[in-house]
């Protein structure tokens, strides 16, 4: 079983849901990923997805942008980012890493070079934002012939013949987007997510995480009633960037240590 | 190659390995409505009436060819027509595309066009039919050539459009798209997309070229009646390569007709200072679909340089990109000074003022016109007038204005 479906079913057996937060990978500068990624799994995450780094971002919105640009002064490429991958796994064998990006640097590393380095570094799942289903049957059948889940997005315009197409090509989880828009935009509607989630999820088989505009304990414990995961971005990556000099982790696990407990709270109840 | 019976695109936009759809989730749904509406229209004899009616009326086609005799004599060699895309409204063959997406959007009931640009030809282009149509435009434009083209800033504020600067990555135009791309998907319920070339997810290279395939119908027509014959080879600057493609497409089954774009080389190739993608590029993904594309060993897009802004583009078409690996097409490069050079036998030979971009054409059509014979004939694609790089000529030329 992959690190991501253990996780998963581990936490069902708990009846709790899964906690997903995201950081660009060398953003604010590259030596603090690791004490990050480390006070992620502190503040409770579940899983952690990692932003890799594009010159051209186009479906995110200006916090993680600014992230990406940050992170690239520092010339951080996949390769580095998979270098991070492996130092995490050196201190944290069980919790699973989704690296989250576009598609051209991973083009640019060539896709079974970098299937074979992203398994070896101890990568669970991949996300590639700007590779919808008809694109991607290649890659989908690549990274599941080295034991990593291909990670799929829809969205509240998809149509359900999607999800089929989704069902077949990806593993691991699928990414709700809960918004029209890029990261970080608007609040999120949470009617029309409560509505959606139960036909994605009996569809495709899989967990169904939600993420775009989940700011607060209160929308993520919201969410985790209906989804099988909260995946939170913008905020943290805001948190990180109003951070004073070194406090960013301590920081960002108090943030997320309160979304944890509201999520949880609500299982209990 | 079976280029007599050309069909490309295949239904989800692939022209060979290049094309597709590679864009977020989201916008998915956003392409397929405009993909069914462009077939529905294209079927509609109305529609395409009304295009052809607004081509004629309002940007005032057909545009003449040009035997531009005098230079083509000073210069020794085969003889010089110019496709005279300068001569429509707004000064470019930009405003051919505009009106079809713009006529499409009304179509499809959406109030509020926005489009990206980088020299502000395309945002012109947008805000004028825009303006016609009575419609809401945004223009996304790059920080830096909003300081680099006032003067289309301000014509585009004229016709009614709001002009948003865009503060990221390299603040042009490649970040202009990106920034019109996540309006669209916030906005895709009342908001139509108008690309301003043949790049972007499918439909739009398709669509783009489509509309501006009107350039090489006329020109089948106005050249045997000008010379006789068609040329021997059809010239035409590439950024996102839509004048490009307009003039080529008609002629890619004619396979006696040579097809050259040509890129710009800027401080020459081996600067690294251009933006010369199917030259010294690598395939890739971006802005929605494969093609060649300027990127370090990383993936990164890198930035461009050239002294035309419309050519400072790191991608191109990706129908450019079937044609430079079938070899229907070839592709070449000029420098910043010799496209000036160009520009100035332009003017003071032919009394023509021609835009920058199409300088990169017309400086080619100059190096190759005196090692032919002066019974050939090249067809250049005079994209645009020159009016616009007034500032950056006389920049050039220690000219104080
Ligand atoms: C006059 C002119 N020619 C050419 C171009 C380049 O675009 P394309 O390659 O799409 O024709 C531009 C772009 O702004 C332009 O203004």
């Amino acid at each position: 079983m992959s690190r991501i479906a253990a996780k998963f079913s581990a936490l069902q057996s708990q009846n709790r849901k899964a906690l997903i937060p995201f950081i660009t990978a060398g953003d604010p500068e590259p030596g603090q990923t690791l004490p990050l990624m480390r006070a992620l799994v502190a503040g409770g995450a579940d899983i952690i997805e990692l932003g890799v780094p594009f010159s051209d971002p186009m479906a995110d919105g200006p916090t993680i942008q600014r992230a990406s640009e940050r992170a690239l002064a520092y010339g951080v490429s996949l390769r580095i980012v998979l270098g991070m991958v492996h130092e995490f796994r050196k201190v944290d064998a069980t919790t699973p890493v989704v690296l989250m990006g576009y598609a051209n640097p991973v083009e640019a590393y060539g896709l079974e070079n970098f299937a074979r380095d992203a398994q070896a570094a101890g990568v669970d799942g991949v996300l590639i934002v700007d590779y919808p289903p008809e694109e991607c049957a290649e890659f989908s059948r690549v990274m599941k012939a080295v034991g990593i889940d291909p990670i799929f997005l829809l969205a509240p315009t998809s149509v359900e013949a999607r999800f089929a197409d989704v069902a077949q090509l990806g593993s691991g989880y699928i990414y709700y987007v809960s918004l029209k828009g890029v990261t970080g935009s608007a609040t999120i509607d949470l009617d029309e997510v409560a509505r959606r989630i139960p036909a994605i999820r009996a569809q495709v088989g899989m967990p169904v995480g939600v993420g775009f505009g989940i700011r607060d304990a209160v929308s993520a414990a919201r969410i985790a009633s209906v989804a099988d995961a909260v995946v939170i971005g913008s905020k943290i990556i805001e948190t990180i960037e109003q951070a004073p000099a070194g406090t960013a982790p301590a920081l960002v696990t108090a943030f997320l240590r309160e979304v944890r407990a509201a999520m949880d709270k609500r299982e209990q109840a | 190659m079976q280029v007599n019976e050309y069909n490309m695109p295949d239904d989800r936009g692939h022209f060979g390995k290049y094309g597709g759809i590679f864009v977020a989730e989201t916008l998915i749904p956003a392409l397929a409505e405009l993909n069914a509406a462009y077939e529905q229209a294209q079927k509609d004899p109305e529609f395409r009436a009304e295009f052809e009616d607004e081509l004629e009326h309002y940007v005032g086609r057909p545009s003449p060819i040009y035997h531009a005799k005098r230079w083509s004599q000073l210069l020794g060699g085969a003889q010089i027509y110019l496709k005279r895309e300068d001569l429509n409204h707004t000064g470019a063959h930009k405003i051919n595309n505009c009106i079809g997406q713009a006529l499409l959007a009304r179509r499809m009931g959406k109030p509020r066009v926005i489009a990206e640009t980088g020299a502000g030809q395309h945002g012109v282009a947008t805000a004028t039919v825009a303006a016609r149509y009575g419609m809401d435009c945004v223009v996304y434009m790059g920080s830096e050539d909003i300081r680099r083209q006032a003067a289309n800033v301000y014509r585009m504020k004229l016709l009614g459009a709001k002009v948003v600067p865009v503060e990221s990555g390299s603040k042009t135009l490649k970040d202009a798209l990106n920034e019109a791309m996540r309006d669209w998907v916030t906005n895709i319920a009342d908001t139509f997309y108008i690309i301003g070339t043949v790049a972007g997810p499918h439909p739009y290279p398709m669509m783009v070229r489509d509309f501006q395939a009107v350039i090489g119908r006329e020109c089948l027509g106005q050249m045997s009646a000008l010379a006789g014959r068609q040329p021997d080879q059809v010239i035409a600057c590439v950024g996102g390569g839509s004048n490009a493609m307009g003039i080529f497409y008609d002629y890619i089954p004619h396979t006696d007709v040579k097809l050259v774009g040509v890129e710009a080389a800027g401080h020459g190739i081996e600067s690294g200072k251009h933006a010369a993608s199917l030259t010294a590029g690598r395939p890739g993904v971006l802005h929605g679909n494969r093609t060649y594309l300027l990127q370090d060993a990383n993936g990164q897009i890198i930035e461009t340089h050239s002294i035309s802004a419309g050519l400072d583009y790191p991608g191109v078409g990706p129908e450019h990109a079937w044609l430079k690996d079938s070899g229907r097409a070839e592709y070449v490069t000029v420098t910043d000074d010799e496209a000036l050079a160009a520009f100035h036998d332009l003017c003071g030979y032919e009394g023509i003022i021609p835009a920058l971009e199409s300088s990169h054409a017309l400086a080619y059509a100059k190096r190759l016109a005196p090692t032919l014979a002066q019974d050939r004939i090249l067809l250049v694609n005079l994209s645009g007038r020159g009016d616009k790089d007034m500032h950056t000529v006389a920049e050039k030329s220690g000219i104080q204005f």
